[in-house]
This record gives C-alpha cells, sequence and structure tokens, in this order.
C-alpha cells in the first residue's frame, strides 16, 4: 500500500457561475520514501494538488489518503493535527516569520506538541545542525541569505519528523548554487532519512534529484 | 506559556503603534475611572450629613434667606437641642478660578454642633474672640500655601463683589474622613456688619432624638405655613441630597461621556488590531500550514488584544488612583473625600478586559477563518 494515495482527485474553482477546471479524476500513488517531482506549466494545477495533499484546501471531487487516513474525510481542526504530524511544507519564498530567529522559526511546529523546552530545544538544535546552519541559530531572517533562509524553512519542515515532505518551488527564488545546496540537502533527506518528499518545480535541475517525475498539463497527469 | 514569546514578538513588531494604541486606552480609562469617581463621590456626599441635624431653609429655594427672629422660636421646638445658622458667602481668593466654599457662620453655636472639624482648643478661642478671624481647612491652607495668623482679602460673588474682605486667618481645622478640608468659616457678625441686609441663609438644629425629626419638620414647618418666609425642614442628609442634585444629572452626564469614550477608544484598539492582523495574513496562513489549530490562533490574536487593553487599562485605572488620592483632590472642596474606589477600578479593569476581547474579535474571526491556500497562492 503506497504512503500517499490519490484517486479520482478533481478540482473546479468557480468565479461567479463561470466553471474553471483544474484537473479531472487524477490518481497518483507515492511509496514511502519516495522523491517525486511534479512539473508543469504555470497555472497546470502543481501548487493546487500541493495544498489539497496538505489538507489546504478541499477537492470538488476524489481521494486523498496518507498512511491510511483520508485526509478529505478530516474536519479542519483534525486536518490541522495531521498537519502538525505529518507534514512538513517548504515554500518557494520561505515565508519565515521576520519577528523570530531561525531557532525560533524552526521550534514553530514544536510548540504543538508536548515536548519539553529542553526537548524542544534539542530537536531545533538537530534539525539546524541537519541543514548546517547551527551557528545562524540566534539570527533573524533578514540576517540571512536566500540560500540559508530556505534552509531553516527546510530545518522547520523536519524538526517534527514528519511523514511527508511537500515542497513548492523551493529553489524558484535561489541563485544557481544555493538552489544546488537546497537540492542537495532535499536528495540528503530523502536518502539519509528516508523522507517522502513531493516536490513540485519548473527547473530541470531540480528534476533530475528526484526518483520520477510527473507531469501536469492540461489537467491530465502524466509520467 | 510557550507561545508567550509568539504573543510578545507580535506585539513588539511595531512598538510605536502598540505604544500609542496602549496609551490611548490608558487616557479613555483614566478619564472614565475620573468621571465614574465623581459620580461615586456624589453619591456619598448624599449620606454625609448626619441624621440628628435637620436644616431649616428658606421653602422657595436656599437661595432665599431667613430672618434672624426665626432663632428664638426655632430653640423652643420640643425635641431640638440646640439652634445655629450659616450663610453662603461665595468667597474669591484672587481669581475667580481659585474658589472654595466659604461660610459666614453663628460661631457660638456652629461648632459645638458640627464636631466633624477637629480644631486646637487656642486657636479655637482666638478665633472666636476676633470678628474678622477665619477658620481655615488644612487642604485650603496647603492650597494656598497660607499660614496661621496671615491676613488674606477676599471678594464675594453675592455681597458687593467690588468690596475686598480683609480676614485674619485664626485657627486650622482637620476634618473627619469624608469631611471636606477646603472650607473657610468666618464670623456671621462681620459679614452682617459689612452688608447689613445679611439674613441666615439656613438653620441647623441637633435634635435630641433622630427619630423625632418628622415631628420636628411638621412642626416647624407649619408653624411658618403662611408666613412670607415660608419654612422647609428636612434631615442634613436630605438638604445634602437636594444641594447635590442642583449639580443637575451629573449621573446621566457622566456615564453619557464614559459610554461615548468606551466607544471611541473601542473603535481606536479595533483599528489597530485590524491593521496589526491584516500584515499579518501570510504568516497566520504558514502558521496554519504547519498545524496551528484555527481555535489557537484565535485566542493568541484575542490575547493579544487584550494584553495592549489590560496595560493600558491598568495605566490608566491606577494611574488615576495615585494621581487623585496622591494630590489630594477634592473638586474646590465640592468633592470631599473624592477617590477613586476599588470596585471603579474593578469596573475600569473590567472594561479594560472587554475591550480586549471585543477589539480582538473581528482580527481572531478572521485569522481562524483565513482560506490558507488562497492566502498562499496571493502571497507568492
Amino acid at each position: 500500500m503506497a504512503l500517499l494515495e490519490i484517486r479520482d482527485l478533481s478540482k473546479v474553482y468557480y468565479r461567479d457561475t463561470q466553471k474553471i477546471p483544474v484537473f479531472e479524476d487524477i490518481d497518483l500513488d507515492i511509496e514511502a520514501g519516495e522523491f517525486l517531482v511534479l512539473m508543469g506549466p504555470s497555472g497546470s494545477g502543481k501548487t493546487t494538488l500541493l495544498n489539497l495533499v496538505a489538507g489546504l484546501d478541499e477537492p470538488t471531487t476524489g481521494t486523498i489518503s496518507v498512511g491510511g487516513e483520508k485526509v478529505t474525510a478530516m474536519s479542519r481542526r483534525q486536518l490541522a493535527a495531521w498537519r502538525s504530524d505529518h507534514v512538513g511544507f517548504i515554500f518557494q519564498l520561505y515565508n519565515l516569520l521576520p519577528v523570530l530567529t531561525a531557532f525560533q522559526n524552526v521550534e514553530l511546529p514544536l510548540l504543538l506538541t508536548h515536548l519539553s523546552k529542553s526537548e524542544r530545544r534539542d530537536h531545533v538544535n538537530t534539525a539546524l545542525d541537519v541543514v548546517g546552519l547551527s551557528d545562524r541559530a540566534d539570527h533573524f531572517p533578514r540576517q540571512l541569505s536566500g540560500g540559508q533562509e530556505q534552509r531553516v524553512a527546510i530545518a522547520r519542515a523536519i524538526v517534527s519528523d514528519p511523514t511527508l515532505i511537500l515542497a513548492d518551488e523551493p529553489t524558484g527564488d535561489l541563485d544557481a548554487k544555493s538552489a544546488d545546496e537546497v537540492l542537495t540537502l532535499l536528495q540528503r533527506l530523502n536518502g539519509e532519512f528516508n523522507k517522502t518528499i513531493l516536490l513540485v518545480t519548473h527547473d530541470q535541475r531540480a528534476a533530475d534529484r528526484g526518483h520520477a517525475v510527473m507531469h501536469l498539463d492540461k489537467g491530465v497527469l502524466t509520467r | 506559556m510557550k507561545y508567550a514569546r509568539l504573543v510578545w514578538v507580535n506585539l513588539m513588531r511595531n512598538k510605536r503603534r502598540t505604544i500609542l494604541t496602549t496609551i490611548s486606552v490608558a487616557a479613555a480609562l483614566f478619564l472614565f475611572v475620573a468621571l465614574r469617581s465623581v459620580n461615586t463621590t456624589l453619591d456619598e456626599a448624599r449620606d454625609v450629613g448626619s441624621e440628628s441635624r435637620m436644616v431649616v431653609r428658606n421653602a422657595i429655594s436656599v437661595v432665599f434667606s431667613l430672618p434672624e427672629a426665626y432663632y428664638n422660636w426655632l430653640t423652643t421646638v420640643p425635641g431640638v437641642s440646640r439652634v445655629t445658622w450659616g450663610n453662603w458667602f461665595h468667597g474669591i481668593y484672587q481669581d475667580p478660578r481659585d474658589f472654595f466654599p466659604s461660610f459666614g457662620v453663628d460661631v457660638d453655636g456652629y461648632f459645638d454642633i458640627y464636631f466633624e472639624m477637629v480644631v486646637p482648643e487656642d486657636q479655637k478661642q482666638a478665633f472666636l474672640r476676633e470678628r474678622t478671624a477665619a477658620m481655615v481647612g488644612t487642604g485650603l491652607m496647603e492650597r494656598f500655601g497660607w499660614r496661621l495668623g496671615q491676613t488674606i482679602n477676599l471678594t464675594s460673588m453675592i455681597y458687593s463683589p467690588d468690596q475686598s474682605w480683609p480676614f485674619t486667618i485664626r485657627a486650622v481645622y482637620t476634618p473627619i474622613p469624608g469631611w471636606t478640608d477646603e472650607a473657610f468659616y468666618f464670623h456671621y457678625d462681620y459679614l452682617y456688619e459689612m452688608s447689613e441686609w445679611t439674613q441666615p441663609g439656613w438653620y441647623v438644629l441637633e435634635l435630641e432624638d433622630p427619630s423625632l425629626a418628622a415631628t420636628v419638620a411638621t412642626t416647624i414647618d407649619e408653624h411658618y405655613e403662611n408666613s412670607r418666609f415660608a419654612t422647609r425642614t428636612e434631615t442634613e442628609r436630605a438638604f445634602q441630597s437636594g444641594m447635590v442634585s442642583m449639580y443637575g444629572n451629573v449621573g446621566l452626564l457622566m456615564n453619557a461621556v464614559g459610554i461615548a469614550v468606551f466607544f471611541a477608544i473601542l473603535l481606536v484598539a479595533a483599528n489597530a488590531m485590524m491593521m496589526s492582523g491584516r500584515e499579518r495574513t501570510s504568516e497566520v496562513a504558514v502558521l496554519k500550514t504547519l498545524g496551528y489549530s484555527d481555535r489557537l490562533l484565535f485566542g493568541l490574536v484575542v490575547i493579544e488584544a487584550a494584553i495592549i487593553t489590560v496595560v493600558g487599562g491598568a495605566l490608566g485605572v491606577f494611574g488615576a488612583k495615585v494621581l487623585f488620592e496622591g494630590t489630594g483632590f477634592q473638586g474646590m472642596g465640592f468633592l470631599p473625600g473624592f477617590e477613586v474606589k476599588l470596585s471603579t477600578a474593578a469596573v475600569g479593569m473590567a472594561i479594560a478586559i472587554l475591550l480586549g476581547l471585543i477589539s480582538g474579535l473581528v482580527p481572531a474571526w478572521q485569522a481562524a477563518r483565513l482560506p490558507v491556500a488562497h492566502t498562499l497562492r496571493r502571497v507568492a
């Protein structure tokens, strides 16, 4: 049984009475430990699919299951708790809180757990160590480069040891060198820590790092 | 507690706005507490008078006087043990704003009945001996920096306003709690001598037994019912209540201003919280992707708003308490015993908390119901 199972998934937006279908009847399986790259032109629905998997949006029809749990049947409250336990999200624009240090940003998901302060500190230090930014723990986002900010965001995504890492154009705002570092890091998380990753990108170099690449275009998902 | 840092950094994100909002809440609560304290002090002033003292005044109004000839007959009324009288002088020292209550009184009997003013015996005797002597409350002495033996000049808004009245301060009284320390007493004889049309403004009767009050009032008022100067006799407490009523419906005015202040500051606080919330829309969306629930985000925003209003409220409420009580404010003698009561402070703090909850409600609701996917797409 796949870790992520998507069945007959459709998403339709409505503008007044106008129906705007994004995709229809998509099926997708991702095995545990897989690093799948999703490509496609702008507006093809890649981010929408990612949001649906994270339970941030509701499908028009179809089901999504992660680890046997039906995400599409959960309430808002259940989804929040489920995301906290199972999803690590990486954004194109990092989305760190500017008023918090790197350490405090990484600690954010752990505040939702029952971990003690010292346990939280250990987890955060480990995550920052994994991304190679232990020495920047007390720095605010404005004091970091774009690549470093994205690595802090990755530390935040992995600190609670999620089942699934969802990355939305994580290299889209980075120079080639920083992008390469981030992709190497994601590859390491997948290879060394066996993290399941679904990565959305336009970047062919990013696509080359995954186990498999799928294309979403005009509502159709193909390998 | 583990979310305290998150709340704190959000409060400090725009320090100027947070400080200004806090100050505006503090100013509003200061005003509210001051207005409410005027109300509670006036309410208490109604109860200041004694039940064993009665006041006989002109039935038309206290503004009109009574004949001196009434004195002798009043002393014969069954149940009355002592009689004295006083007159409103409306004195002003140097500047019309330097107003304080001043009375020409029957010095031989007045201070035997009014035990609320404690005076050293030697000073009392000096005051009684000298026709132009004055007895002054401790607060008034302090307010104008007067000293014992000093001669001061007053003018009166009633008696020949162009005339200057010299007085020598011979006695200083210390009031019991609740009694004004800003009153000025002098000899009625001096008043009479300087202005011959003077008559007593009112008589004060000391009763043998407070239970006789109704009988005494009926006896006196019926006796003078058909005279040119009909009387109205009432307990001092009722008289005091009538005097307070002469201020007009102060309570209604104060409450109206208080409510207006409440709504004005509610809008200020709500606007500040809305602005703060709007600036953080994308961050709220990010927190939701991390697993922060609607309920938790709602609570964090409301707590943030409540902290601003509670801190502002505490500054305003306790600032008012310290300021008014520290300076011994008495509203120029019209609000003796003015104080910010704990109950008023408690109501002020309750309003501050309520302000926080209400002003945080809309931004908290917006944060809780924020459509994450839509917001993240807009940010990207």
